[in-house]
C-alpha cells in the first residue's frame, strides 16, 4: 500500500502516468510530489509508484 | 498618473488593488477581477480535484498574475515546500509567504517568515510576505529579499480595517519596498485611508467574498484604492491643531 493525497491506495507497480489517468485527474493543473520531493512532469511517464510512498498530488484553489 | 505603476519582482502594474479568491462562486471571479480592475490575484494550493470538479484557472483572464499563497504553513519549511509546488504548477514565480502557528487569530510569523523569504528569495521567487507590521521584521525581510511586505491591518477576514494604522504608517515610512496593507480591510474608505497613507496597494479577499454585490463592492474598492492613491501623490493639507482658517476672503463683508 501507499498513501496518495492522504488515503490509502494499492496502486503499486503503475507510472504515475498511469495513475493519474485512471483517476481522471488534468495534468495541466496538478503538481506531483513523491516523498517530499517535486516530480517533474517529464518524469510522470516513467516513475513508478512504490510500496510505502507518499504522493500529495496538489492544485490552486480559491484563496486569500 | 499613467506612469504611476506599481512594480514588483521586475514587473509593472497598473492596478493597486490585489484581489483575493477564496470563500464566494468561481462563476464570479471574471466579474471580480473585471470590476476591481485586478491585475494580480491570489490563490491557495491544496490537495487536488480531479476533472468533475472545476478548476479557478479556468475563470481567471488570461493576463493575470497569479498570486498563489503559502496559506497552511505553519513553519518556514512547509511555505518553503507549498511555494515550490505552486511554481512547478507552471504559474510564474510570484508567491505571498503566510505563516501562521495560530488557528484563532491567524497571525503570521515574522520569524519562520522572514526564514521561508530569505530561502525562496535566493532561489528566484518574487516573495510578498504576509506579516505582522513590525519595524524590525520588516528590515529583515528587506534583507532577505523579499519584493515587497504585506502587513496586515487587522485579523484576516475580520473587516475590521485599519487597527495597526500607526504601525503600518512606520513601515511606510521606513522601509524602502511596496508596502501592501494586506488582511483585515473592510470597506472602501479603509483601503483609500491606507492608500492616503502611503500603501503601495491593498489586497482584499472577505470584504468582497462577503459582500452583498460582489462585483459592484470590487467597484467601489478600486475606485477607493484610486482616490486614495491621487491624494497621497497630491500631497494631502496639513491639519490645524486648534482653531480655524477661514476659506473665504477677510475683506468686503457687508458690514461696517
Amino acid at each position: 500500500m501507499l498513501k496518495i493525497n492522504g488515503t490509502d491506495s494499492d496502486s503499486a507497480g503503475k507510472t504515475v502516468e498511469q495513475y493519474i489517468a485512471e483517476t481522471n485527474y488534468n495534468l495541466s493543473r496538478i503538481a506531483v510530489e513523491i516523498n517530499g520531493e517535486i516530480l517533474p512532469k517529464s518524469l510522470y511517464g516513467s516513475t513508478v509508484l512504490h510500496d510505502g510512498d507518499t504522493v500529495e498530488i496538489v492544485g490552486f484553489v480559491g484563496g486569500g | 498618473m499613467n506612469d504611476d505603476k506599481l512594480i514588483l519582482g521586475g514587473k509593472a502594474f497598473s492596478s493597486r488593488f490585489i484581489l483575493g479568491s477564496g470563500k464566494y462562486s468561481l462563476s464570479l471571479i471574471e466579474a471580480a477581477v473585471r470590476d476591481a480592475g485586478a491585475e494580480i490575484i491570489t490563490l491557495a494550493v491544496r490537495r487536488a480535484n480531479t476533472k468533475e470538479h472545476e478548476n479557478i484557472l479556468d475563470y481567471i483572464p488570461e493576463n493575470i498574475t497569479l498570486l498563489p499563497n503559502t496559506s497552511g504553513a505553519r513553519t518556514a519549511e512547509e511555505a518553503v515546500r507549498i511555494a515550490r509546488l505552486a511554481r512547478e504548477l507552471g504559474c510564474g514565480d510570484f508567491v505571498k509567504v503566510e505563516i501562521m502557528r495560530d488557528s484563532k487569530y491567524l497571525l503570521p510569523d515574522n520569524n519562520e517568515t522572514v526564514k521561508a523569504t530569505e530561502i525562496l528569495a535566493k532561489e528566484g521567487f518574487v516573495v510578498l510576505p504576509y506579516m505582522y507590521p513590525d519595524l524590525y521584521a520588516a528590515r529583515d525581510l528587506v534583507n532577505a529579499g523579499a519584493a515587497a511586505v504585506m502587513p496586515l491591518a487587522s485579523p484576516i477576514g475580520s473587516n475590521k480595517g485599519l487597527a495597526t494604522k500607526e504601525f503600518i504608517q512606520i513601515l511606510i515610512d521606513e522601509i524602502d519596498l511596496p508596502v501592501i496593507v494586506d488582511a483585515g480591510i473592510g470597506r472602501p474608505s479603509q483601503a483609500c485611508e491606507a492608500m492616503e497613507m502611503g500603501a503601495a496597494a491593498i489586497m482584499a479577499n472577505t470584504a468582497l467574498a462577503t459582500a452583498g454585490d460582489l462585483p459592484l463592492m470590487a467597484a467601489a474598492f478600486k475606485a477607493a484604492i484610486e482616490a486614495g492613491r491621487k491624494a497621497y501623490l497630491a500631497k494631502p493639507g496639513r491639519v490645524l491643531t486648534r482653531g480655524a482658517s477661514a476659506s473665504d476672503p477677510l475683506t468686503g463683508f457687508l458690514h461696517n
